[in-house]
């Protein structure tokens, strides 16, 4: 199937901060126009996992890695790479919504105008925000400041931001953990449409979101000192219904976690 | 079953109560204390001398008269050197406050400067006078001019600047960071559209503080030769200048009445100038704090 070519994978990957290894050799595809979920107890690595593969990693000091994470066959660590391209291919929603203090408009045309956008930008801004369901709230006023829309508002706001650079893939780490269920709902729909263009990688707490919106869901868990392995990857289908490994499938059923 | 049994207790109860009380009472004394210097000095300034603060005081030089003596040079020296030397540091704190926070890390070099920056910070200010002497007046042959004092106050206050721009650019929370780097910006695009601006306010409120305290600075000037008789408007970076302190510091030592209630003038003109900065900068602070 044409459509399900790996976007991203990753080899063997174990990620360290100074001595402490927090992702225990995970090897794991991710497909393209598809919604992978991550799922896991705290501290099980998820949002590590999610940050090697736009090298958000590399902002933390201590980081060092083994194995390969590969971008379209292309290992992202190579000497070579500039993280910065990466970011702007590969873009990222954040746990918290972070829109930068700036207006609405400026908010979404921040990353076009850096990475030297030259068509209409009004333009640019405008589809951004409708595809990120947000432009009907905000068409009138997108001079005032991005920080007196609420909280799940800013989090679309967000999610047009990264759309605005039009990348490939979209990471969200945790989007909805701190939207109420009217705000989640919305996100959540979003990530359907949008799936249709991006591949969409999502971590979450939730697993009724994971089963929700997912079509294949990895489940990470620490094991004494295999911090962060992958227990199991799989249909989300198949993993909520119908679990491999009985580790999943007591997390699953809510009996740890 | 009560620990502690309820009658000894009430015994230290009474005790307690009025440790409680003297402590108040003492802190309440410290406060006041200091309050009632300050107004002290206030108020015998002000009566001293406020009959001589009037426009022509302000626009006259200085002269053997004390009745016809002004501040025009001293006022307008002052001004030049907090200008001179607000730029400089504040150029030279921001670049590296950015240095430190952004791009240093946590590497051997940065550790040794961030110790050392403290330390500079605690240096007497009339040692800096020792060093703009040595390097502006003397090696880089800027005479005794403007210039080298205002080169000399910049750095005097530059410690302080780097800390308070150090502080402000922490302030920033790191999601505004990850936000950035997550578009695709560089570190500096990262830092100058994104960092920057929302420290700003908290910067430019470290350097109005700082160069406040530069405005009041009297040892280093002396030393690196400013002026007491200025009848002349100075024309450049390289003109011969006189400051505020230096001209009431030169009032005070004069034997007659005159010149005493010119000196108090003369303080009342730099408090005033002092006070509104610093009334500046707290209101600055208070946009920040509101806006965050």
């Amino acid at each position: 199937m044409l459509q399900a070519d790996p976007i991203l994978q990753t080899k063997d990957l174990s990620v360290y901060y100074g001595a402490n290894r927090v992702v225990t050799e995970v090897t794991l595809d991710v497909l393209r126009n598809r919604i992978t979920a991550i799922i896991g107890p705290s501290g099980s690595g998820k949002s590590t996992l999610l940050r090697c593969f736009n090298r958000m990693n590399d902002l933390i000091p201590t980081f060092r890695l083994s194995g390969e994470v590969l971008f379209e066959g292309r290992n992202l660590y190579t000497p070579t790479v500039d993280p910065t391209e990466i970011r702007y291919q590969i873009g990222m929603v954040f746990q918290r919504p972070n829109p930068f203090p700036k207006s609405i408009f400026d908010n979404v045309a921040f990353g076009p105008r850096i990475n030297g956008y030259n068509g209409n930008l009004a333009d640019l801004v405008e589809r951004s925000l409708q595809r990120a369901a947000i432009w009907d709230e905000v068409k009138d006023r997108l001079k005032s400041s991005a920080l007196s829309l609420s909280g799940g508002q800013q989090q679309r706001l967000c999610i047009a931001r990264t759309l605005a650079i039009e990348p490939t893939v979209i990471l969200m780490d945790e989007p909805c953990s701190s939207l109420d269920p009217i705000a989640t709902l919305a996100i959540e729909e979003l990530m359907r449409e949008l799936s249709e263009d991006y591949s969409i990688v999502i971590v979450t707490h939730n697993m009724q979101q994971a089963a929700r919106v997912s079509n294949y869901t990895a489940f990470l868990m620490a094991e004494g000192d295999r911090v962060g392995q992958l227990i199991e990857f799989g249909e989300s289908r198949q993993i909520f219904t119908n679990p491999q490994d009985e580790r999943t499938e007591a997390y699953i059923t809510g009996r740890f976690g | 079953m009560a620990v502690i049994a309820p009658r000894d207790f009430r015994k230290r109860m009474n005790r307690r109560k009025w440790e409680g009380r003297a402590f108040y009472v003492l802190c309440l004394l410290a406060i006041t204390v200091a309050l009632a210097m300050l107004a002290v000095l206030l108020i015998y300034i002000a009566v001293k001398g406020y009959s001589q603060v009037n426009w022509s005081f302000i626009t006259s030089f200085p002269s053997r008269h004390p009745d016809e003596a002004g501040i025009k040079s001293a006022l307008l020296g002052s001004i030049y050197l907090v200008i001179i030397a607000g730029l400089v540091s504040f150029v030279l704190g921001v670049g590296a406050a950015v240095y430190l926070e952004e791009y240093a890390g946590r590497n051997r070099f940065a550790k040794i400067a961030q110790i050392n920056i403290a330390n500079l910070a605690g240096v007497p200010s009339i040692v800096y006078g020792i060093l703009g002497l040595e390097i502006f007046v003397r090696s880089l042959h800027l005479g005794k001019s403007l210039a080298a004092g205002g080169f000399t106050l910049a750095l005097l206050i530059l410690p302080i600047i780097i800390i308070a721009s150090q502080e402000a650019i922490r302030a920033v929370p790191p999601s505004i960071r990850e936000g950035g780097y997550a578009l695709g910006a560089s570190r500096w695009q990262t830092v100058w559209h994104l960092v920057l601006p929302q420290a700003f306010s908290g910067i430019l409120t470290g350097v109005i503080l700082a160069v406040s305290r530069a405005m009041g600075e009297t040892a280093p000037l002396i030393v690196i030769g400013a002026l007491t008789f200025v009848p002349f408007t100075p024309d450049g970076p390289l003109s011969r200048f006189s400051a505020l302190p230096i001209q009431i510091f030169n009032w005070t030592s004069r034997p007659q009445a005159g010149f005493q209630e010119a000196a108090a003038a003369g303080i009342i003109v730099l408090l005033i100038l002092l006070l509104s900065m610093n009334a500046l900068a707290v209101i600055l602070r208070n946009k920040l704090e509101n806006r965050s």
